[in-house]
């Protein structure tokens, strides 16, 4: 028993020390985790608060570019509109217009109050949570194309794990009639090039092709831009890999739509029916 | 009672100048300092050391909160400054009795500097080797590591001289 003492007092420092390096190790293992990161992460009130307090001083510096952001995307929305108007109007029978009954997805708008990306692990901070009814595993996109998935939410604070982070892979691609999938990944080099991995070899791909989300998954409705393909690996390599420049720049996001899919736990109960 | 004031009183300034401001530089797109370690340089030598090691701990977590790095700042910092003391004694050759006299601003600039950059250097090796988490992109790891050392190290040197030179 002297012993164990003796030995507690002299290495009492290092014992310390050691417990909490420990401590420091699993949350940052914890934070890779996408399910695990729970508790340090920028989405609890406290420091929520703080950087919505700092976005709410600094947004009037970019109100110009948002309104010519806002007005941009408003002028697309209005002549989509208007071409659905017309075509309803031509044909002469009864419409059944089975989206109005089978809505699929609802939008929640949203403002990013942190912002990384020059780490190889990016998250973003919006100020909409749970009490916003926006929870894990949304997509966040805004109007040039998609920006991350939500992760973990707060009462009023959401994470976003952005595209520009080592772990995320989102099905993606090929905008036109072929339907040729690959995975989006990010090789934490240039935050405006992100990569298509996994393309088939048979694919047309051109340099300047727009890239858009695949709809694959729960996650992202499909037909969401994402970049134009910047750069086409012409070596025989197992992956075949695309540099996708993004529309976005991830530098510079304010406002963006948090996107909730309705029917994804019905799809979810469904793919995890055990075979029998 | 005075002291202990300005000790948490300079914890909270380094800890909010660090994520409201200089998380933000990105200077050429991914360099940014990291000065709040400048905590565990300035901090008093003591014989009893739980509070400054729990100090710095909490100090990397915090900023940890703030940048979603899990708990690699906290990581990072508790290891230098649970080597400072070793450090200590190799640059600055003082033994424990001396700790209570000792003042980093009487001692002479260049063991200083050895001192600083050493300390600098080595978290900001773990911190970006932490934040890569993979052996790719290892000349990435050495050349932030030098690029956000350089940035630090000139901030901590020229806010040094100008706050000493006030007094």
């Amino acid at each position: 028993m002297q012993q164990i003492i003796y030995f507690f007092q002299k290495f009492k420092y290092f014992l310390f020390f050691i417990l909490l390096e420990f401590i420091a190790l699993t949350f940052t293992f914890n934070n890779l985790n996408f399910h695990k990161s729970k508790f340090v992460n920028s989405a609890n009130s406290i420091t929520g608060g703080f950087y919505s307090t700092l976005s709410n001083s600094t947004e009037y510096l970019d109100l110009k570019s948002e309104n010519e952001l806002l007005s941009e995307e408003n002028t697309r929305l209005k002549n989509i509109l208007e071409k659905n108007i017309t075509v309803s109007f031509d044909i002469d029978s009864t419409v059944i217009d089975s989206l109005k009954y089978q809505q699929k997805y609802t939008f929640t708008n949203a403002k990013i109050i942190n912002n990384n990306y020059s780490k190889p692990f990016n998250f973003l901070t919006i100020n909409k949570g749970k009490n916003q009814k926006v929870d894990k595993e949304m997509a966040v996109i805004n109007s040039k194309g998609i920006i991350g998935i939500t992760e973990n939410s707060s009462s009023n604070y959401t994470r976003v794990q952005s595209i520009l982070n080592k772990n995320s892979g989102i099905n993606a691609r090929l905008k036109g009639n072929t339907s040729y999938y690959g995975t989006l990944k990010w090789d934490s080099k240039d935050y405006n090039t992100v990569q298509l991995h996994d393309i088939p070899r048979q694919a047309p791909l051109k340099i300047g092709d727009t890239i858009e989300t695949g709809g694959k998954s729960t996650i992202f409705p499909e037909g969401i831009p994402i970049g134009s393909i910047s750069k086409i690996n012409q070596g025989n390599t197992a992956d075949n890999k695309v540099d996708v420049l993004l529309f976005n720049d991830m530098s510079n996001l304010g406002f963006v739509y948090v996107i909730k899919n309705l029917h994804k736990e019905e799809i979810q109960s469904l793919e995890n029916t055990n075979n029998e | 009672m005075n002291k202990s004031l300005n000790q948490s009183l300079f914890f909270l300034f380094l800890l909010f100048l660090q994520v409201l401001i200089l998380n933000n530089i990105n200077f050429l797109g991914y360099i940014n300092p990291y000065l709040y370690i400048s905590f565990v340089f300035l901090y008093p030598l003591k014989e009893k050391r739980f509070s400054f090691l729990f100090f710095s701990f909490l100090l990397g977590l915090l900023v940890d909160f703030f940048s979603d790095s899990g708990g690699i700042h906290a990581f990072s910092t508790l290891f230098i400054a649970y080597f400072r003391l070793f450090f200590v004694k190799v640059f600055f050759r003082k033994i424990p009795a001396d700790y209570p006299f000792f003042n980093i601003k009487s001692e002479s600039f260049g063991k200083v500097f050895n001192y600083v950059v050493t300390l600098t250097i080595i978290h900001h090796l773990i911190y970006f080797s932490f934040a890569n988490f993979s052996f790719q992109n290892l000349s990435m790891v050495f050349l932030n590591t030098l690029y956000a050392s350089v940035f630090t190290l000139i901030l901590f040197f020229t806010g040094n001289y100008i706050f000493t030179k006030n007094e």
